[in-house]
């Protein structure tokens, strides 16, 4: 690989870039299904090649290939730099990045059990025995299962002298049971909705779940939403379940705090941001109990968000985002840090593989623990609605108002859920919502939680991201709107 | 650059040679995609990013004594090709028999589509860099901002199988999309093409500025129920969310919103819809992931419901024929629909204006979700270019609503159509779609910007 990279560099900087990275990535993923007692996908892919990325005549190209003999690497290093000069037609001016040292460095996620060395035969067999456990359940009219495992090897090598060897192991898994009677289809996923639960981690994760014990769970849960009574509309205390909050996070805390958003790269496609510049270190964000980081570094967690360096060679770090309830930092690259005066990059960018651009992703942006358990929080609780596992999700392209819905949700009445709601939703604005935040359960209740397909970017580009959450009550929120008449 | 990087006739069937030598499986399908595509991206009046790709994936499906798997490489060499046919066969070999799975097709005859432009495939960095100048250099005597991209680029698809089918499709694109800024609006505009001849980047972008500078000091109304008049790119990323439900499986699996309606008249009788990869505003290949010829499908007659696509072994299960929808194998999805057509009008857009005593008109959406998936009540927000129509005129941008709205309810409820035109969105893939006019769409909230 690092054969490959030099390649590149050398002819990049012969034809006259500036700056210049080299990412060799080869992919190997194997992606299984099942639905109603029968296996669906089983797919295993492979993918190697690599993507250039220069600074010439003050402007930015990228080509990437993966025919990666010497002439069509150096081929494609000479298209990137024949790119920037385009893009330095319709220049305002230099591109300027934040200084960064060059490291030598290789990095590996920690994990037990490779999930290419399990059988694949057994991983079907764990599907097909959560399937018919999903099944025997009446009124059970779909269960669907699946896993996914990643392994991404990249080297990286910049002309800042920088070449680091990274690994990552990445492993998920999921079932979903889904019952249509009377005219209405309900739906219960675990340990997530939309593919389950997904960490950078062996096939040990996986086996973690229980699937197959906790698929009767779901699958009774399934139908006995078609009896339950609709969330009510109105305002209310509601309380998220960790994977709930993940989400919330995610969509009103991790885009919003994106840099390039904010200084209006994105504006096209995934939008902006109401987090102007202005608001840095001024903006109450949320309540004082709401504090928040940006965390890439392995301490924090093996989520979706955890590397040793970036895609532009910055190492992994820690970044406040909110500090009780105050609005402290943004998720940076090189070029936006320097773009507003930073010192540094918070080290964010990050590419989906050797054919795409690096672009600031969130790394793991998580809700750090309160003091509540979460017994005592529900018994805390006079009138409030618990919900759990996320359904829906939409938020403006500022990242200001949001509507979620769950698959379903609790009454709690005097302490104590007291029964079971189907439909349920919530909305409201970002900041009003996170001030709102009355409580927050302990570490013992905190998730690393992983999703898998954020969506970024022109090309699109699909990554991973990590967000640590404990369940959490807020008050006064409009609840049941999107099911109003 | 492009058109040298298509792989040539000679090349792919090398390749699947390789693999069906290769292989010991009773049966054999080589999937070969190869893809070079470039885009400029824009933002604040310069180009900030500025990309280029190359890429050949190939993939094997093997078939023993009736279980299939699939292993996929980008590496074309013949040692490369020997592993990924021995990947296939190793994942197929260890898994359950598949009591649905067929033999797979022998050879079939395609209709020719003629999707391929030298010259869009031919398309340089700096072609794309100096249009893109031309539309910034407007953008600013307007003294306004502009993010979005200019893409050019080819595609080839090549299928093969050990039973002798063999079909292959190229196609280019081009694609222009803009957002013009204001310090308190936005216009937006976006359109895909296979040929970048037809493209207009600059008129686009006019009408995007144009749009931006009508929505100045926008207003806010109250939410509440309001007839819209949704430009096409707003009415395909709602009706996007349809296509699934027209998959036999989905009705199989009892997912579909058409579960119990087939046959019955829950839309407006205005409302007609085929599945046509013929269509000359249509893209894609002329045949399905097993290589079956796709047929033009009437799936909605004057309201009604009414077809289904299906892949070979769906069409079995339902007792129907297959339509030449298949999704590659093996999949739980099982087939879909992908080259939609609706019925449009003749009812211009400036005709659906100036016929609204009181209504919104919606530039594009956002952020769409599904919040029921059998009344298909989708959310979402209204973006860059929402307009209040009074008596027949717009009179002001407004801030943007936020909508709870049925598809079911929204279909049955189109007072008027335009001519339907091929239309780009971001919640959808391309299709062919009119302006509508519809009663009583659902906005429940509202933003602040």
């Amino acid at each position: 690989m690092e054969q490959i990279a030099n390649w590149a560099l050398d002819t990049a900087v012969a034809r006259g870039a500036s700056y210049a990275d080299a990412r060799v990535v080869e992919l190997r993923q194997r992606e299984l299904s099942t639905k109603n007692g029968q296996v669906g996908t089983l797919l295993e892919s492979e993918s190697l090649g690599i993507g250039i990325r220069v600074i010439a005549d003050g402007a930015w190209g990228f080509a990437s290939t993966d025919r990666l003999a010497r002439k069509t690497v150096e081929a494609c290093a000479a298209e990137a730099v024949a790119i920037a000069r385009a893009s330095a037609l319709a220049k305002k001016q230099d591109v300027v990045l934040a200084p960064e040292q060059a490291y030598v460095d290789t990095w590996q996620n920690p994990y037990i059990k490779d999930p290419f060395r399990i059988p694949v035969e057994r991983q079907i067999e764990l599907l097909l025995a959560a399937d018919a456990e999903m099944r025997r359940v009446p009124g059970v009219t779909l269960a669907e299962g699946s896993m996914l495992f990643r392994r991404i090897e990249q080297f990286f090598a910049s002309t800042l002298g920088s070449r680091i060897h990274q690994v990552k192991l990445q492993s998920g898994a999921g079932i979903v049971a889904t019952s249509f009677a009377d005219g209405e289809i309900q739906r219960r996923s675990y340990p997530n909705s939309f593919g389950g639960q997904h960490a950078l981690a062996g096939y040990e994760l996986v086996e973690s779940f229980d699937l197959v014990g906790q698929a009767p769970r779901i699958a009774e849960e399934a139908v006995a939403l078609h009896k339950a009574e609709p969330c009510p509309e109105g305002v209310r205390t509601i309380l998220l379940d960790s994977s709930q909050l993940a989400l919330q996070i995610h969509e009103s805390i991790g885009h919003p705090i994106e840099l390039d958003r904010v200084l209006g790269q994105e504006a096209n496609f995934a939008g902006m941001s109401f987090l102007t510049l202005d608001q840095l270190n001024r903006l109450q964000y949320g309540s004082e109990i709401v504090n928040v980081v940006a965390d890439a570094r392995l301490v924090h967690g093996q989520g979706l968000g955890t590397f040793g360096y970036d895609d532009e060679g910055v190492p992994a770090q820690c970044t406040e985002i909110i500090r009780n309830g105050l609005f402290t930092g943004y998720l940076t690259s090189r070029e936006t840090a320097a773009a507003i005066g930073a010192a540094r990059s918070g080290g964010t960018m990050r590419a989906e593989s050797w054919n795409r651009l690096p672009i600031i992703r969130m790394t793991n942006v998580s809700l750090l623990p309160g003091t509540w358990k979460l017994d005592e929080l529900i018994a805390d609780t006079d009138d409030g609605i618990w919900m759990e596992t996320n359904h829906s999700w939409s938020i403006d392209d500022r990242r200001h108002h949001f509507q979620f819905s769950t698959e379903i949700a609790w009454e709690i009445r005097g302490g104590r859920k007291v029964r079971m709601l189907k439909n349920p939703s919530y909305s409201g604005l970002t900041t009003e919502f996170w001030n709102s935040c009355d409580a927050i359960c302990a570490r013992e209740h905190w998730t690393l939680w992983g999703t898998p397909n954020c969506g970024k970017g022109q090309p699109m580009q699909t990554m991973g991201t990590g967000h640590g959450a404990a369940p959490a009550r807020f008050r006064n929120v409009r609840v049941g709107i999107a099911f109003s008449k | 650059m492009a058109a040298a990087h298509l792989l040539p006739q000679a090349e792919l069937e090398r390749i699947a040679e390789q693999v069906f030598r290769a292989s010991d499986a009773d049966e054999t399908e080589v999937l070969i995609e190869a893809v070079t595509d470039a885009l400029t991206r824009f933002a604040n009046n310069t180009i900030h990013q500025n990309v280029a790709e190359q890429a050949v994936h190939v993939s094997v499906r093997t078939v023993y004594d009736g279980r299939t798997a699939r292993a996929a490489t980008n590496r074309t060499d013949a040692e490369s090709l020997r592993r990924v046919a021995a990947a296939s066969s190793a994942l197929a070999r260890v898994q359950p028999k598949h009591p649905d799975l067929l033999p797979m097709p022998g050879p079939q005859r395609y209709r020719t589509v003629q999707r391929f432009f030298p010259a869009t495939a031919a398309a340089t960095p700096e072609d794309r860099a100096r249009a893109v100048l031309q539309v910034l250099r407007m953008i600013e005597r307007h003294r306004q901002t502009a993010a979005g991209i200019l893409a050019t680029g080819c595609s080839q698809m090549a299928l093969a199988n050990s039973r002798g089918l063999f079909a292959s499709h190229q196609q280019t694109r081009a694609e222009f999309s803009i957002t013009v800024l204001e310090p308190d609006s936005s216009g937006w505009q976006k359109a895909n093409t296979p040929d970048l001849a037809a493209l207009d980047p600059l008129a686009l972008a006019e009408r995007a500025s144009q749009k931006a500078a009508a929505a100045r000091a926008p207003r806010e109304l109250e939410p509440g129920r309001y007839t819209v008049v949704l430009e096409p790119s707003a009415a395909l990323d709602l009706l996007g969310f349809l296509f699934y439900d027209f998959a036999g499986t989905a009705v199989l699996d009892q997912r579909s919103c058409l579960n119990e309606r087939l046959g019955k008249p829950i839309f407006g009788r205005n409302i007609s819809l085929w599945d046509d990869v013929y269509h000359p505003l249509q893209t894609g290949a002329p045949f399905d992931g097993e290589g079956i010829p796709r047929q033009k499908v009437l799936l909605v007659d004057r309201g009604v419901p009414c077809n289904l696509v299906y892949a070979r072994h769906t069409a079995r299960k339902m007792n129907a024929r297959p339509t030449g929808h298949a999704l590659p194998l093996p999949s739980e999805l099982g087939e879909a629909p992908v080259n939609l057509v609706w019925a449009g009008g003749d009812t211009s857009l400036e005709a659906m204006i100036a016929s609204t005593e009181r209504g919104i008109l919606v530039t594009r959406l956002w952020y769409i979700r599904e919040v029921d998936p059998y009344e298909k009540i989708l959310t979402g927000m209204t973006r860059d270019g929402t307009f209040l129509i009074e008596n027949g005129r717009l009179v002001c941008g407004i801030r943007n609503f936020r909508f709870n709205q049925s598809l079911i309810e929204m279909l049955a409820n189109v007072e008027q159509l335009g001519p339907a035109v091929r239309a780009a969105g971001e919640e959808s893939f391309e299709m062919v779609v009119p302006a509508m006019k519809v009663a009583n769409f659902h906005f429940t909230e509202v933003t602040k910007f």
